[in-house]
């Protein structure tokens, strides 16, 4: 997911050519208080025209505790991108308000309540504490994402390479996520010239369960994709474990090893998955 | 309507536009100063399209500058509204200037 200034006309259209896989226009955090009106309007007159390729087009609002958010949405609601990303989710009781205004600005558009999906930034304390309740109870909510420079400000503590100061939030985000079965994306990675730092952290947010990472320059998309994109040894693998237990399974066989190692259920939902991701099917 | 405060929007950088209003006097008109980059080209659509916007908001008594780094018509239509809106005093969700 690629991070672009809602008030960058430059980057906006060119925003679809780098390759990534969703797009998010920022209005929130990279454009200046003063300069909100102007990134709303350019957006909204970027977002009709511009050809993203097939990027999924997400983007994020300002709070509506915040003398933006509320104009914010009576703009780009109306516009349905794919998504609606809202920062410093904190409770439930946030979001079904926030819910209840885009409803309102899609009944008076008559726009449908199902086609634009909502994320939700957990990028404080008390976000990451009811992590679990903004997850799962709303069924336009479909992925979760952590703001680590947020989060950081707001427990107090400096940003380490290594991330360990939230790496509980990390992994809690991500339980919450997977017990929602909703998507969970790692927060960005500030050092555009540090590549062998953007990598280390995506393979570790890959391990521990993110389904992708945000980006905040073009230059960190390929490291992204070359971490989150299976080998074709994986591939192939996959791809045997699932045929194989096909062929077992209507031979009314459960479990069955393939070089010796024991195939059960788990290891084949884990290749139907890698599959999935890679786009391939079983014959 | 006329411009009640001047007002700008837009920036110097490449594939941008930066639009300054001015409120003119009763029944001055309009002035339109337009440079671009790519006036040779692009010129006339450019003047159309603030021409055009101006209507909408049937603005009057208006110097309008407009320097253009290659904007797109979105990009141009934005600013321009933006501005506007500024100039009107109607700038909504967002810190004023």
């Amino acid at each position: 997911m690629l991070y672009i200034p809602g008030n960058n006309p430059a980057m906006i259209q060119q925003g679809g050519i780098y390759g990534a896989d969703s797009i998010l226009l920022d209005l929130e955090d990279a454009v200046a208080l003063n300069q909100k009106d102007a990134a709303r309007t350019l957006v909204r007159n970027m977002f009709k025209v511009t050809d993203f390729y097939d990027a999924e087009v997400c983007v994020r609002v300002n709070h509506l505790s915040t003398p933006f958010g509320l104009a914010d949405l009576e703009e780009i609601v109306p516009l349905q991108p794919s998504a609606i990303r809202y920062p410093k989710t904190e409770s439930p009781e946030e979001v079904i308000e926030l819910l209840n205004i885009i409803e309102r600005i899609e009944d008076r558009h008559n726009l449908p309540h199902n086609k634009m999906t909502l994320h939700a930034m957990i990028e404080t304390a008390m976000g990451v504490q009811n992590v679990f309740n903004i997850a799962s109870k709303f069924s336009r909510i479909d992925a979760i994402t952590i703001g680590g420079q947020d989060l950081t400000a707001d427990m107090n503590i400096i940003p380490t390479p290594d991330g360990i100061g939230i790496d509980f939030a990390r992994k809690r985000i991500i339980m919450a996520a997977k017990a929602s079965h909703i998507d969970v994306i790692d927060t960005v990675f500030p050092d555009v010239n540090d590549e062998e730092g953007l990598r280390r952290e995506t393979e570790y947010a890959k391990r521990i369960g993110f389904t992708g990472k945000a980006v905040i320059n073009p230059r960190q998309i390929d490291i992204v994709h070359e971490v989150y994109t299976p080998t074709e040894e994986e591939i192939r693998k996959a791809y045997r474990i699932v045929r194989e237990f096909r062929m077992n399974s209507a031979a009314g066989i459960g479990v069955f090893a393939i070089d010796g190692k024991m195939i059960d259920a788990p290891i084949v939902a884990r290749a139907e998955y890698l599959l999935r991701l890679a786009n391939v099917t079983v014959d | 309507m006329k411009p009640k405060i001047p007002a700008q929007a837009g920036t110097f950088e490449s594939s941008d536009v930066i639009v300054l209003i001015e409120p003119l006097p009763d029944k001055a008109g309009r002035k339109i100063e337009i440079s671009s980059s790519v006036m040779q080209q692009f010129g006339e659509s450019f003047t159309k399209i603030v021409i055009d916007l101006l209507d909408q908001f049937e603005m009057t008594d208006i110097h309008l500058i407009a320097k253009d780094k290659g904007a797109l018509e979105p990009t141009i239509k934005a600013r321009l509204e933006t501005a506007i809106k500024r100039s009107l005093d109607l700038q909504e969700g967002t810190l004023k200037q």
